[in-house]
């Protein structure tokens, strides 16, 4: 696994590298789920514009990373536990792929039963997302806005200070 | 016997993903928490949120059921089973909003690189700790002048 991989490495253009991968290769997990647009998404936006924005940060600092100075005890630790109380949370959980879990016989049917009649797009992802929860996708960009405009605020000042500093020497 | 043998096998492996998914997230939490580079926590991050989707996705899987995009003629097949597309959904959204998220945290590197001249964490904060103290020196010299 990648992800393993990326805990060891000390170079940061390796890691950038390495989740780049990883991002791909879980699309192509979600492929196999029957999440295909979630896939796409995935590959598009994990494996592409993260893995650029990652490498243009890494331009702007340092590409090492300095071994760390305390021990990794203490978060070992602290993640073992979390991770046994999820594992102890999924006990109760239906099995994988169970046509009667409650997440499929809530309001899936219902949204796989009425989007032909009602939006009369194939794809009922799409239908979902555009239609039926078209509020959460205004939420998102929403965020996606304010998370650009903080974006630039912060870039933008940048580069007014280093030709500053330029003008200065 | 045999039966509960059975069964609980199907218990193990139909849980099996659960707790894959689990392991990823917690290699990600371990990034986060015991990583002291702050490009490096972003992709810890990075990992944990992906876990956490692909647990969602698998939670909408129904065993036999194929991705749920109709036939573009728009003749439904009945007997078709098609997977819980209201995850799907979800998880598009949480993509979405996840490299929002990743983009500010790597801009708010490069002010912190900028400021400090250092991403790793311990640094930081002993930059920090020097700034403080200063002002906690003059401080204490203004107030000793007023005294």
């Amino acid at each position: 696994m990648t992800a393993f991989a990326v805990v060891r490495t000390q170079s940061l253009f390796a890691t950038a590298m390495l989740s780049g991968v990883f991002s791909l290769l879980s699309a192509l997990l979600l492929v196999t789920l029957d999440a295909v647009d979630v896939a796409f998404t995935e590959a598009a936006v994990g494996a592409g514009i993260s893995t650029v924005l990652m490498l243009g940060t890494l331009a702007l600092t340092s590409r090492f990373e300095r071994p760390p100075s305390h021990s990794p005890v203490i978060p070992l630790f602290v993640v073992l536990v979390t991770g046994a109380a999820l594992v102890y949370g999924t006990l109760d959980m239906p099995n994988f792929g169970d046509p009667n879990a409650p997440a499929q016989t809530h309001v899936a049917p219902d949204y796989i039963g009425r989007s032909p009649h009602e939006i009369d797009v194939p794809n009922i992802v799409t239908a979902i997302l555009a239609s039926y929860r078209g509020f959460d996708t205004l939420g998102e960009t929403a965020v996606v806005f304010t998370a650009g405009v903080g974006v630039l605020l912060l870039i933008s000042g940048l580069r007014r200070r280093r030709r500053k500093e330029k003008e200065d020497v | 016997m045999v039966e509960e043998a059975v069964r609980d096998w199907e218990f193990f492996l139909g849980h099996m993903n659960y707790w894959l998914f689990i392991v990823l997230m917690m290699t990600g939490f371990y990034i986060v928490v015991a990583k002291g580079n702050l490009v490096k926590k972003i992709v810890g991050l990075n990992i944990f949120q992906t876990s956490v989707f692909m647990f969602y996705i698998s939670i909408g899987k129904v065993e036999g059921g194929t991705a749920p995009i109709f036939p573009v003629d728009m003749n439904i097949d009945p007997a078709v089973v098609y997977s819980n597309p209201l995850p799907h959904v979800l998880i598009l959204t949480a993509i979405v909003v996840g490299v929002a998220t990743t983009s500010l945290g790597l801009a708010l590197i490069v002010r912190i690189r900028e400021e400090y001249g250092s991403i790793e964490e311990d640094e930081i904060l002993k930059i920090e700790k020097e700034i403080a103290l200063q002002e906690i020196r003059l401080h204490s010299e203004v107030m000793g002048e007023r005294g």
